[in-house]
């Protein structure tokens, strides 16, 4: 047996997020720690790749943020999201969107499916 | 300081108490045999030497073969000596990663991936020329000066030159084990280890 997939499937526990993919919008609910407090920052953005397998798998997601792109990567499987909430689903052709970060305008939208 | 002999299985990341994703590598470790017990009255020191990895009985020399036998134990590759060890053993015991706990700090020790004949700029990191331009054709990587002229009119011993790289032992020092499964012999460790995988390692405490 594959001795480094036994330490990740003992080591890590996975997460049940909701099915997602390139080109959807999502807001991902991730804990914050300050001293002993902890709170629950909201990002929301358009999921750009999903990279990776098995419990290293992780996912970058991108939003404009006062003119400006930002992009975060997040693992998969990491204890500190609460949730991710999918809420719109895009229509995309490619697994990797990242032609989306040259474009500008009209262009840098993503088609919704209708629900 | 006690340890053991493993092999490297390869890398991967887990998550922290605090949530953090921290990079760490797999050890298979022993379980390794006490092949001899070596003491002060009759080999001038003591210690334990412990064999790991099993080997096929025709590769093996007559005389190492009696020297397993004497500790009922099959033949292994890699031998090592521990000169001080924190429990007593016996010929033919066998040691197992039980004795390392989480939370521990370990050495681990191994022969770094052998990279042949390189220049300066990987060997000893040296930057290089710098730009591309202004003249540089050929020479992006060339290590520049060996040194003075007319004095001394020589090149220093020492002087860091393009060579062969790694394969050589290198220890890496306080790594933290993250975990031990002690049914399937493994050690996770902190961070990176010298060597390939599937190389011999030798973990001390």
């Amino acid at each position: 047996m594959n001795l480094v997939k036994f330490v990740e499937e003992s080591a890590v526990e996975r997460r049940d997020h909701p099915k997602f993919k390139a080109g959807d919008t999502v807001s991902v609910h991730y804990k914050i720690k300050e001293g002993n407090k902890e709170r629950i920052q909201v990002f929301q953005g358009i999921v750009i790749q999903r990279r990776g397998a098995g419990v290293t798998e992780t996912f970058t997601v991108r939003k404009i943020s006062n003119g400006i792109g930002v992009e975060r990567i997040f693992p998969v499987h990491s204890p500190s999201i609460d949730h991710v909430d999918r809420n719109t689903i895009g229509v995309v052709r490619r697994a990797r969107i990242f032609y989306l970060r040259a474009a500008k305008g009209k262009a840098a939208r993503v088609k919704t499916k209708r629900k | 300081m006690s340890g053991i002999i493993g092999k490297k299985v390869g890398m991967t990341s887990i998550f922290s108490a605090e949530g953090k994703n921290v990079p760490c590598t797999v050890l298979e470790a022993g379980p390794c045999v006490i092949t001899q017990v070596k003491t002060v009255e009759k080999d001038g020191y003591a210690a334990y030497q412990l064999a790991f990895g099993d080997k096929k009985e025709k590769n093996t020399t007559q005389s190492m073969l009696g020297h397993f036998k004497k500790a009922g134990s099959s033949p292994k590759r890699k031998l090592k000596e521990f000169e001080t060890f924190e429990a007593e053993y016996n010929l033919g015991d066998t040691v197992t990663v039980e004795i390392f706990s989480e939370g521990d700090f370990v050495d681990v020790q191994g022969v770094t991936k052998g990279k042949g004949f390189q220049g300066v700029v990987k060997r000893h990191g040296f930057s290089g020329v710098g730009g591309q331009t202004h003249g540089q054709h050929n020479r992006l990587r060339a290590p520049g000066s060996l040194g003075a002229s007319s004095f001394p009119s020589r090149v220093f011993k020492g002087m860091r030159m393009a060579g062969r790289t790694g394969g050589v032992n290198r220890k890496a020092q306080n790594l933290e084990v993250l975990k031990v499964f002690p049914e399937q012999n493994l050690l996770v460790v902190k961070g990176s280890v010298p060597g390939p995988k599937g190389s011999f390692v030798i973990v001390e405490k």
